[in-house]
């Protein structure tokens, strides 16, 4: 069932490079209009399976489907599949418009019909004065832009995006965003997305696909991944976390996981007594006043001022350094004085070590 | 880091940096422009010193000189163009490769470069001759012998084999600074393959082919060997009857207004080529093509686009008719080839040096030494081989440095005449060298120093000056600047940043350099044959003495110990390169 609205799956697909392995086995499977993005430190394999979906690099196994058909073996030329580069990739002999008019001339379309979508592509990217204009007489951003044009143009029903904005600063970065995003919606568009920069991840998706060593970690929507992570590896990647290892205890006392000499309180967990888990806790979930269930004593290490919010580091007798956030307009406790932290049982995750 | 970036650098070194530029400019201002343009004046004298347009009126008047000319244009030009169309696959295949393989395969490029031109032409010559290897193999097939030789197309073969070289070293830098990512986002945007290649990497390739033809085919226009030996009367160059005039007629006058002929020839087609494609792009490295008119644009992008479709058209039909293995084959395939075709004369000139007989045969009847045993005990090609080697390193030398510190000199200021300087310094990769020859023996005529071993030398400084600078600009051109004056921050004095950072961290540009100067001077004849004599000879100019005197199987021989040292010579520089000679 499900199968017309899924727009893209692979099945299976991997790749090695001799001994090395790009990518394991990996089965994924995006629906129409979807917005995902392949989010992962580098030399994960967000790139390898990027250019096996468009086809740039064949598999060693494993099957890419688009709309129900079978596109293994499609040469990349006769994909539906738009690819915008890290670093733009735009033809340096071409003017912005011929850049932009390249794909249509290879579908063969009339000159004058390329005109109009050229121009109407333009002003999609706001550079309408700019047409005439070489790649190199551009700003990053502006360079950006025209690869976006040059991509949407003809309107592929699957848009692949590597890194597209990793070259520029933050700012442009933040700016961009908001234009996929836009682009996005107006297009309805099937969007596969990579980035290794997790708050992009957050801010842009309707799913993040989390992969580490060659391997998908967790799929999930930003909410879920952030409150619910799988694994310590998705904990500590995506926001910041207080990870204790420990092990999984039994029913009869509450859901709990057992870290060295203590036992902490948990939501409830699906492994069984004895099993390697790993508990987090976000640093927001944490107050100092006392009210969860849970309690810690720490001795504060550093405070650090980050606007709206305060971060409290605090050394802990068996367990390391901790983190907790509070409000700044509460009072911060003082260098060197010991604190009682604690956190309710509901906001501590049990996951996979 | 602002600031370091900042520091005055124009003014610290300007003093200094024009001081670099000087040796260069002296030495191509008083040993290159000043003969080529003495020779210029040397056409509009007569016999007797008269002021006189005689030698002008006879080339206008006689039928022969204009027919010779376009003989030599025409030949040339399709010489070039092969050239370019035989290595530009080549040269794309290797931009493939990895650094590492790629020099390996480089090695086997210029595997012509170290054999003589005279012994290459004898090779071929044993390969398309009545008897040679070709009409063997035809007529063991039961085919009646072809006549080959003493025709255009042994010319050419001969020459194509003797600019495939250049052109793809010329070419290859542009080549493999194209991203191949281009090729690959032209796919994803829905080109066919062929089609992608020739809407991208053909047009940035573009200043490399120009550039490599533009050389080519301006080498070509002082060919005389090959076309002598190879090509019958129908193919005479215009060389040849230069050397003739100089030589058998000593008709100075006449033979320096043939070679105003074909400088002006020369000049013409250098001009078209600043105007079309600007200079610059000779100097190697992608350069994005700059604003051309837009007509030009026009025109090419729609000969690009022609040859796209043709192109794609072919490779489908051939995806659909051949097997499917096959396709990603045709390319290592097709450079095997072409890397056999190079290889051949060397491969054809190794067994016949060890012949028993008294002829230049292939294959040799019957197997010896006593070439080589001849080579060795005479003095006279001892002597000859020894002076191309030491003429060959302090050339080598001094063009290295000379052109080094114009590089630098040059790529530190922001001088206004920084154009015509580069001009200057290529000039004479772009005056045929026959021309200089002439102009060169009249000057040496007057200095004492023709038979010199100081002649020889300053005759090949400025022939591989051109080379070295190139070679070296380029690699300078990306050169971080701020580590220098993050050396002379730390208490280096300017000699010492130079000894301890700057050359250290272009070390295999300089070895690059060195290299293309030894080769220059090491293969060069046609300045031997007008400023040498006596005993001052070189290796090419023993060989062509050798043969008009008594042709036999020593330069066979001479050839093959100069390649194996040679070859020893390029793999004790790659010792010392390190993976930066690519
Ligand atoms: N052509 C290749 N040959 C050999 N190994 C490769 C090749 N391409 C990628 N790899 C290896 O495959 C692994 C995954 O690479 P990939 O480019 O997919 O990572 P990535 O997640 O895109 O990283 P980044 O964020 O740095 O771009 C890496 O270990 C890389 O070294
Ligand atoms: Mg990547």
């Amino acid at each position: 069932m499900g199968e017309c609205a899924d727009k893209l799956q692979v099945r299976g697909i991997a790749k090695r490079y001799g001994e090395i392995d790009a990518l394991l086995p990996t089965d994924l499977t995006i629906s129409s209009g979807e917005f995902l993005t392949l989010l992962g430190p580098s030399g994960s394999g967000k790139t390898t399976l990027l250019q096996m979906i468009c086809g740039l690099v064949p598999p060693s196994q494993g099957r890419v489907i688009i709309d129900g058909q079978d596109q293994t073996d499609t040469p990349v030329h006769k994909r539906d599949i738009g690819l915008v580069f890290q670093h733009y990739a735009l033809f340096p002999h071409l003017t912005v418009a011929e850049n932009i008019a390249f794909p249509l001339e290879m579908r063969g379309l009339r000159s004058a019909d390329v005109r109009t979508k050229v121009n109407d592509a333009l002003e999609l990217v706001r550079l309408s004065e700019l047409g005439t204009r070489f790649p190199r007489e551009l700003s990053g951003g502006q360079q950006q832009r025209v690869a976006l044009a040059r991509c949407f143009v003809y309107q592929p029903s699957v848009i692949l995006m590597d890194e597209p904005l990793g070259a520029l600063d933050r700012k442009l970065r933040e700016h961009l965003q908001v234009e996929i995003k836009q682009l996005h919606r107006k297009t309805g568009a099937t969007i596969i997305y990579v980035t290794h920069d997790q708050e992009e991840a957050l801010a842009m998706s309707d799913r993040i696909c989390l992969m580490n060593q060659a391997r998908v970690e967790q799929v999930a929507s930003p909410r879920d991944i952030y409150a619910r992570p799988e694994t310590s590896f998705a904990a500590r990647f995506i926001g910041t976390s207080n990870v204790l290892a420990g092990k999984a205890e039994g029913k009869e006392q509450g859901p709990s996981v057992r870290c060295g000499s203590r036992s902490f309180g948990t939501q409830a967990h699906r492994f069984v007594e004895g099993e390697d888990v790993a508990l987090v806790v976000r640093p927001e979930a944490i107050s100092l006043r006392g009210e969860g269930e849970n309690r810690l004593k720490g001795r504060v290490i550093e405070t650090i001022f980050g606007g709206a919010d305060v971060s409290v580091l605090a050394e802990m007798e068996e367990y390391g350094t901790l983190i907790c956030r509070v409000n700044a307009t509460s009072t911060t406790p003082a260098l060197g004085e010991v604190v009682e932290f604690s956190w309710p049982s509901s906001a501590a995750v049990v996951v996979r070590r | 880091m602002m600031h370091l970036t900042q520091l005055p650098a124009q003014n610290r070194f300007r003093p200094s940096a024009i001081w670099m530029i000087v040796p260069a400019i002296g030495l191509l201002a008083f040993f290159f422009l000043w003969p080529v343009l003495q020779l210029l004046t040397l056409s509009i004298y007569d016999q007797n010193g008269a002021l006189s347009g005689d030698n002008y009126a006879r080339i206008v008047s006689t039928p022969l000189y204009l027919r010779v000319l376009t003989v030599t244009l025409r030949i040339s030009a399709i010489t070039a163009c092969l050239s370019v169309l035989l290595g530009f696959p080549l040269a794309y295949w290797m931009a493939g490769l990895s650094p590492r393989a790629r020099s390996r395969v480089l090695i086997f490029v210029l595997i012509p470069f170290w054999t003589s031109y005279l012994v290459k032409t004898f090779a071929w010559m044993l390969v398309m001759g009545r008897t040679g290897v070709i009409n063997q193999i035809v007529g063991a097939a039961g085919g009646e012998p072809l006549s080959m030789l003493q025709g255009e197309g042994a010319v050419i073969v001969g020459m194509v084999h003797g600019m495939l070289p250049l052109a793809v070293l010329t070419m290859l830098p542009v080549v493999t600074s194209v991203d191949m990512r281009l090729l690959q986002a032209s796919q994803t945007l829905g080109a066919h393959p062929a089609k992608g290649f020739w809407l991208t990497f053909v047009p940035l390739s573009l200043p490399g082919l120009t550039s490599a033809w533009l050389l080519t085919f301006i080498t070509s226009l002082g060919f005389f060997i090959v076309p002598a030996l190879l090509g019958g009367p129908q193919q005479t160059f215009l060389a040849q009857l230069i050397i003739s005039q100089i030589q058998q007629l000593l008709n100075f006058a006449f033979a320096s207004t043939l070679s105003v002929l074909l400088l002006g020839a020369t000049f013409i087609a250098w001009l078209a080529y600043d105007r079309l494609f600007g200079m610059s792009s000779l100097s190697g490295g992608a350069t994005v093509p700059r604003s051309q008119s837009n007509v030009l644009r026009l025109v090419g992008r729609k000969i690009l686009s022609v040859c796209a479709a043709v192109s794609q058209m072919i490779a489908s039909a051939a995806e659909w008719i051949l097997p499917a293995g096959i396709m990603s084959r045709l390319a290592p395939m097709y450079c095997g080839l072409v890397l056999f075709f190079l290889a051949a004369p060397t491969l054809v000139v190794v067994p016949v040096a060890f012949t028993s007989s008294s002829f230049l045969d292939f294959p040799p009847a019957g197997y010896s030494l006593r070439w080589f045993d001849l080579y060795l005990n005479s003095p006279l090609w001892i002597n000859a081989t020894l002076n191309s080697f030491v003429i060959g390193f302090a050339s080598a030398a001094i063009a290295t440095i000379v052109g080094g510190l114009a590089a630098l000199g040059l790529a530190k200021t922001d001088m206004r005449w920084k154009g015509a300087i580069f001009a200057l310094m290529l000039s004479p990769m772009i005056v045929p060298r026959i021309v200089y020859g002439v102009g060169l023996m009249y000057l040496f005529a007057g200095l004492g120093l023709i038979g010199t071993r100081a002649g020889l030398i300053i005759g090949h400084v400025i022939l591989a000056l051109p080379f070295t600078f190139v070679t070296i600009a380029a690699v300078l051109k990306n050169y971080d600047w701020r580590l220098d004056q993050a050396a002379a921050t730390l208490g280096a004095a300017r000699l010492k940043v130079l000894a301890r950072v700057t050359v250290p961290l272009t070390k295999g540009a300089l070895i690059a350099a060195f290299l293309f100067a030894f080769i220059t001077s090491f293969d060069e004849l046609t300045l031997a044959i007008f400023v040498s004599g006596g005993i001052m000879t070189t290796l090419p100019k023993q060989m062509w003495d050798d043969m008009f005197l008594q042709l036999n199987p020593t330069i066979a021989a001479a050839s093959v110990v100069v390649f194996a040292l040679a070859l020893l010579l390029l793999l004790v520089a790659e010792r010392v390169g390190g993976k930066k000679t690519a």
